[in-house]
């Protein structure tokens, strides 16, 4: 068979087909740049509408019937202490359930059950967990509207974040490094204690950054256990000049946070209050893309770092 | 007859030279051979026939690759890869059919190539499966998944796909080093066959089945060709000291 | 001898005590389900004993709040079920194109860049777009069309379908990344071009996880809270017409809890019962998913 094939009909053919590669290119180019600017159009908005709010009184006042004096005090202390809540639980909860599905968990339908009901757990509407939280936390346990009730409430929506994360650094541990340690005599916890949580901390923080940086932003739960949007006052300290000197009162204290001051004045008709929505959402936007864009250079670090 | 001619042939993965000054004649309706260990670049080599590399980043060739009867070099940057590999077809280490049904897997290079007429490509198919040994093994269930093949099955189910767009030069590369003996004594069979049409370059890590299938061989050794030449000529009496040790086991 | 002995039970007891403790942590999220069920169930079985069943399904109305209440629940659906679709309607296209064009067609440093800003679009409150809809995408359209009200559905749900894109876009490219390069070699050894390898070969053979894929995004969809809340109105509106306003199920039960009503009223038990019926749905769309990797589960 010794015969040239036509080789200039092969050549039209080729350049037909990669014109639909061309087409094709600028088609998923196009789609990647609509993402690019939907975002630096939602920042540039933010940043002009709110920008001109942005000094420190904004940042010392109490919300108030008049625009041009209210300020979102209330709103950042309280998203900080439902923060901590969160994480207080959240944290430990997470990593003791991945190290448990890792390092511990027997092959058996119960683990089965934990792996799969945690997969939809992720897949649940955040306001779902609201409900929950009304139903269960608010009135069943007698927490009340309160910062507890909250921090509880996130805390239990990014524990699946929390745990995959951890599952997933420790499953990046190689296997010969357990073996190692187990050879030296340890039991199975001083194994998980003295090297499975030391080497996967840098991932599981990655994981407990992106989950607190998706609770920060939450509204919708916090919204359904009936947190208050209008809050003139600060929960009490958590300092005391007395014994014990520490307090725990303001857990139990009603609260609002960032994203409801926001959404309570997006609602508001008379612009000068969006502005102040517009102010309220570019630090929750610095916030959020800080503490995400964080945690992606941690994870970029450990990839490029660590070579078992 | 030469078929194809690799002529001063070096190829760069950076800066890295994986194949060094390479010249080589394949000879057309006859199986050549490429043996040498692992690493030696014997695959690297086959993969520059239809420029495999140029689907990655950073590799760079030098000197030809001149296909005849045309003397077309298809390393020439001028030349689309696309182009060379619709003149040449290849076979892998491991079958990788498509996610789809038997006849789609043999039918993609000629719908690739524009074939719309559905009794051509009925047609080709057949032949093509009859060409692979395959088509009394598969002619009830041609629209079941290829995945439900076996592993043999799968790679004559390759060795069609690559038939059915008539190929100038066939490569194949280790095709047997993931299968059974029983599936690997088909494939040599096959390949033994396929010699009477089409003209073979393959590469193997087992120096036996280059002594059953080629005609020619060529040894290989850290991106050299040490010696080529007739297959049973270089495995009864080699010129080079290299390739004696390798043939006869003391090395490699 | 006997020291040892102690010492060895003493050992295995701490060691037995720190697994059922790392246990009952990984318990936590069952007991979450379990709750989220009998929250749900508890307060619509109340509910159902006002409001029968039948009239919470084929009711045109509702207005739980009025003095005559009706409960029809399809109009807080059609809400939902419009929103979703101009959200899918975007995400799906947008992000399956993004998908193939960054693991088929991008160099390596566009990939680099852009993996790691969706990741970022994917972070951003959903409150914010909810402000950015009502206030900038709303105007923009109104741009267009004049008649178009201040609520409406078609924004919020533009901008819920380009929140959802990095979800669809990553889960997508992931399962695309994940066909092995062995395929893909097939493909272009037959002349193939980079739109035909990614077509024929490479999507199907990640065809489980881009389904996957859309069902996460459905699912986020029609769970979507604070952009309806802020940008579609709050008002029931059996439509199907995006361009006017309405409220979904989740606006629905912001609205309720932002009032106060009583603990125990039949208006409180509204919400979970709208709640149950959301809840039915994104476990269907997680059964679905489930169904479809485990049919259509890869096999290269």
């Amino acid at each position: 068979m010794a015969y040239v094939k036509d080789l200039s009909a092969i050549r039209a053919l080729i350049a037909s087909h990669k014109r639909w590669d061309l087409v094709f290119a600028l088609c998923g180019f196009a789609a990647l740049m609509v993402g690019v600017l939907t975002f630096v159009a939602l920042f540039a908005d933010m940043a002009i509408q709110g920008l001109p709010r942005l000094n420190w009184e904004f940042l010392t006042n109490f919300p108030s019937r008049r625009p041009a004096q209210a300020g979102i005090l209330s709103a950042w202390v309280g998203s900080c202490l439902v923060m901590l809540v969160t994480a207080f639980f959240a944290v430990p909860l997470g990593v003791a359930t991945g190290i448990y599905l890792e390092e511990y968990a027997p092959k058996n339908w119960v683990t089965d059950l934990i792996e799969i009901n945690i997969t939809n757990l992720a897949g649940v509407p955040s306001i779902v967990y609201g409900l929950l939280a009304l139903g269960l936390f608010v009135y069943q346990f007698g927490l009340g509207q309160s910062i507890l009730s909250a921090g509880l409430t996130l805390a239990l929506l990014i524990l699946p974040v929390v745990i995959v994360a951890t599952r997933e650094s420790i499953r990046a541990i190689p296997q010969g490094i357990r073996e190692g340690a187990y050879a030296l005599g340890g039991t199975q916890w001083q194994v998980c204690r003295d090297h499975i949580i030391p080497y996967s901390s840098a991932g599981i923080l990655t994981g407990v950054i992106i989950g607190m940086a998706r609770a920060i932003g939450e509204t919708a739960p916090v919204i359904t256990i009936g947190a208050l949007t209008f809050i003139a006052f600060l929960p009490p300290a958590p300092m005391k000049t007395e014994a014990p000197f520490l307090s725990f009162d303001w857990v139990m204290s009603p609260f609002t946070v960032m994203p409801i001051q926001m959404f309570n004045w997006t609602s508001r008709p008379e612009a000068a209050f969006l502005q102040n929505a517009a102010a309220a959402g570019f630090i929750l936007v610095l916030m959020t893309l800080a503490m995400n864009g964080l945690a992606i250079y941690l994870r970029y670090r450990i990839r490029k770092n660590i070579k078992w | 007859m030469a078929k194809a001619e690799a002529k001063g042939l070096s190829f760069y993965y950076g800066e890295y030279r994986a194949l060094k000054d390479l010249n080589l004649v394949v000879h057309e309706n006859r199986v050549t051979a490429l043996i040498g260990p692992s690493g030696c670049g014997k695959s690297t080599f086959l993969r520059c026939f239809n420029r495999m590399h140029d689907l990655y980043p950073g590799n760079r060739y030098e000197g030809e690759i001149v296909l005849h009867p045309d003397n077309a070099n298809l390393l020439a940057p001028t030349v689309d890869p696309i182009e060379v590999r619709m003149r040449l077809s290849m076979v892998f280490q491991k079958p990788n059919p498509f996610p789809k049904s038997i006849f789609e897997n043999v039918a993609y290079g000629l719908r690739v190539r524009g074939e719309r007429s559905r009794r051509a490509l009925a047609d080709k198919v057949e032949v093509a499966l009859r060409g692979a040994a395959l088509w009394d093994e598969v002619k009830d269930r041609l629209q079941e998944l290829a995945f439900n093949l076996s592993g043999g099955q799968q790679q004559r189910l390759c060795i069609a796909r690559a038939l059915a767009t008539d190929p100038e030069l066939l490569l194949f590369d280790e095709p047997t080093s993931s299968l059974d003996p029983i599936a690997t004594a088909s494939i040599e069979e096959l390949i033994t066959e396929l010699k009477q049409h089409v003209t073979i370059l393959i590469v193997t890590h087992n120096m036996q089945q280059a002594a059953r299938v080629s005609d020619y061989t060529a040894y290989m050794y850290l991106g050299e060709l040490i010696e080529f030449g007739v297959t049973d000529e270089l495995f009864i009496k080699p010129r080079n000291k290299q390739t004696e040790d390798y043939i006869t086991g003391r090395f490699g | 001898m006997a020291a040892r002995l102690a010492h060895r039970r003493s050992r295995i007891l701490r060691e037995k005590a720190i697994e059922l403790l790392l246990f009952l942590a990984a318990m936590v999220s069952v007991f979450t389900t379990i709750g989220i069920v009998y929250v749900l169930v508890k307060e619509s079985v109340v509910f159902f004993q006002h409001v029968p069943l039948l009239d919470f399904l084929t009711d045109t109305q509702w207005t739980p709040l009025f003095d005559d209440a009706h409960f029809g629940i399809v109009v807080l659906l059609s809400g939902t079920l419009t929103s979703s679709l101009v959200a899918l309607a975007i995400a799906i296209p947008l992000g399956t194109l993004i998908a193939i064009y960054l693991s088929e067609f991008a160099p390596f440093s566009v990939r680099e860049v852009a993996k790691p800003f969706l990741e970022l679009l994917g972070g951003v409150p959903t409150i914010i777009y909810g402000y950015f809809a009502l206030l900038f995408v709303t105007p923009i359209l109104q741009w267009f069309y004049p008649e178009l009200p201040g609520f409406n559905l078609l924004s919020a749900g533009i901008v819920m379908g380009i929140m959802i894109v990095p979800y669809v876009a990553s889960i997508s490219e992931d399962a695309m990344r994940a066909v092995p390069m062995s395929l893909r070699e097939g493909s272009y050894a037959m002349g193939a071009t980079r739109f035909q390898t990614a077509v024929n070969v490479v999507v199907p053979a990640a065809f489980s996880g881009i389904a996957s894929a859309y069902i996460l995004g459905i699912s986020r969809a029609v769970g979507e809270t604070m952009i309806l809340a802020v940008a579609a109105g709050m008002q029931p509106n059996l439509t199907f017409n995006p361009l006017e306003p309405a409220a979904t199920i989740t606006a629905f039960i912001v609205q309720v809890a932002l009032g106060d009503l009583p603990h125990g009223s039949v208006g409180y038990q509204t919400i979970f019962a709208a709640g149950l019926t959301l809840m039915l749905f994104t476990l269907a769309c997680n059964v679905a998913g489930h169904v479809l990797r485990k049919t259509f589960r890869e096999a290269y």
